[in-house]
């Protein structure tokens, strides 16, 4: 089925369509808030096919990438005082002052790349005379899965706890709305975010900032069909939520699981590398699961960080959407993925490194 | 991080300990592999289901799909009647 939203006639008529939806004259610019989204467009060469005038941009979509330092200094620290820290092979060589979990890797350190937090549960049953920490970091579409495992309690061996970095996608939307200089025309929301949360996590967009959004899936088809949904809107003067993700997605999206992450975390707020604090964006495991939470269990906690990005850096920027990668000095010359000095050329959610590695903006200049 | 890979449900498997989170054989053409069925209860063998991390998070319904693929059929259509109005210029 995948094959039939990649077939070459359907993105043909659907930039045709976009081509005759598109306003003339006009540049209209969208908005997605998702490292896969960004692969897509990137990996299909979507901008390359469709007029100049339609502008792409990622936002804040990569979880690695807006983990605060202070957060991964936290996980460093658990690996030097011997505990097995699991996490995913994108966290290892996020650069930050405290290092990062590669470098505590090669001075000794029990760092386990993992797949899937099933893959941490494991390595606790295997070892139990060690401590095992699950660093968990992602959005809602990855706190599901750590809340499947904290929600079977009866499950967990005593060894095993978490160090959580979890976020939520829309008010990091909200915030980036209230910037002001963004200047986008409509957001493609986060297919698989949706998954949980429902299309209607997304309802407070069209209703009280008067900004269209679609769900989209992630095949080159499904980002076309979203942007062709936009500009519809757009022609006919409505503002709406639409859903073109709907083989996946619920309006009120995956009930099991939203019982689970509600049974297991609080919001608050919390910090955003390279964006600053974001009210209501951040879980944290409630006071019953404390014996779980690896902050508690060990006492650790570090302050935020005052500089969260190395000198010279845009991260910031290409995580708001303000800048392409190619519009930063560092990109390609002293930042590349083999030497990444910014979080966004680390992982494989991250704007710079997808840009880097699938050749994105070859032939576009630096807009 | 948020990456979602569509999966045939080849079995669904019981159990104790670690399995007392309903799980399942998925596949991915031909690869096969462990995954969680636990926030998919209504999901059977035979159903495509969207893995994450080891967890199905969704059930594919077949039906939307082709609706939204039939919709795509459809542009053509409109895009073939305003091509009468409206002659392509000469490449």
């Amino acid at each position: 089925m995948n094959v039939e939203f990649r077939d070459p006639d359907a993105t043909q008529k659907l930039v045709a369509a976009i081509e005759r939806a598109l306003p003339d004259g006009q540049t209209v610019k969208i908005m997605h808030v998702c490292g896969s989204h960004e692969r897509t467009v990137s990996r299909w060469g979507l901008r390359s096919l469709l007029p100049e005038r339609l502008e792409i941009f990622a936002g804040p979509g990569c979880p690695v990438c807006v983990c605060p330092v202070h957060e991964v200094g936290e996980a460093i620290a658990l690996a030097e005082r011997g505990v097995i820290l699991a996490t995913y092979g994108d966290m290892l060589r996020l650069p930050t002052p405290y290092g990062s979990l590669a470098e505590a890797k090669s001075a000794g350190g029990d760092v386990r790349i993992i797949y899937s937090p099933l893959d941490a549960l494991k390595l606790a049953v295997q070892n139990p005379a060690r401590e095992v920490v699950f660093f968990s970091v992602g959005f809602e579409t990855t706190v599901a899965p750590t809340a499947a495992l904290l929600a079977s309690t009866a499950l967990l061996p005593d060894n095993f706890s978490i160090l959580t970095s979890h976020r939520l996608t829309s008010p990091a939307m909200e915030l980036l709305l209230g910037i002001g200089d963004i200047h986008i025309e409509g957001f493609i929301a986060p297919g698989h975010v949706s998954v949980i949360m429902g299309s209607e996590e997304w309802r407070i967009f069209p209703e009280a900032y008067r900004m269209p959004v679609v769900v989209a899936g992630f095949e080159p088809v499904d980002i076309l069909l979203a942007l062709l949904m936009l500009l519809e809107q757009r022609q006919q003067g409505a503002v709406r939520l639409e859903n073109e993700y709907n083989r996946v997605v619920q309006p009120h999206g995956n009930s099991v699981a939203q019982a689970a992450i509600w049974q297991l975390f609080d919001v608050q707020a919390s910090w955003w590398r390279g964006i600053g604090r974001i009210p209501h964006s951040g879980l944290v495991l409630k006071a019953d699961y404390a014996r779980y939470d690896a902050r508690e269990r060990f006492g650790i906690r570090l302050e935020p960080a005052e500089e969260e990005l190395p000198p010279g850096c845009s991260c910031h920027l290409v995580m708001l959407g303000k800048i392409h990668p190619p519009a930063c000095p560092l990109y390609d010359r002293k930042c590349t993925p083999t030497t990444p000095y910014g979080p966004c050329m680390v992982s494989q959610e991250g704007t710079c490194f997808i840009w880097h590695s699938m050749g994105e903006g070859m032939n576009l200049d630096d807009r | 991080m948020c990456l979602g890979v569509p999966c045939k449900v080849i079995s669904i498997e019981g159990g104790e300990g670690l399995d007392a989170l309903r799980m399942g054989t998925v596949s991915m053409g031909g690869i096969r592999q462990q995954a969680c069925l636990a926030y998919v209860p209504e999901v059977q063998v035979g159903d495509y289901v969207i893995i994450h991390v080891g967890f199905a998070i969704s059930r594919l319904d077949p039906a939307e799909a082709e609706e939204t693929l039939a919709l795509i059929q459809d542009l053509s259509a409109q895009i073939a009647d305003s091509q009468e109005e409206q002659p392509p210029h000469a490449p």
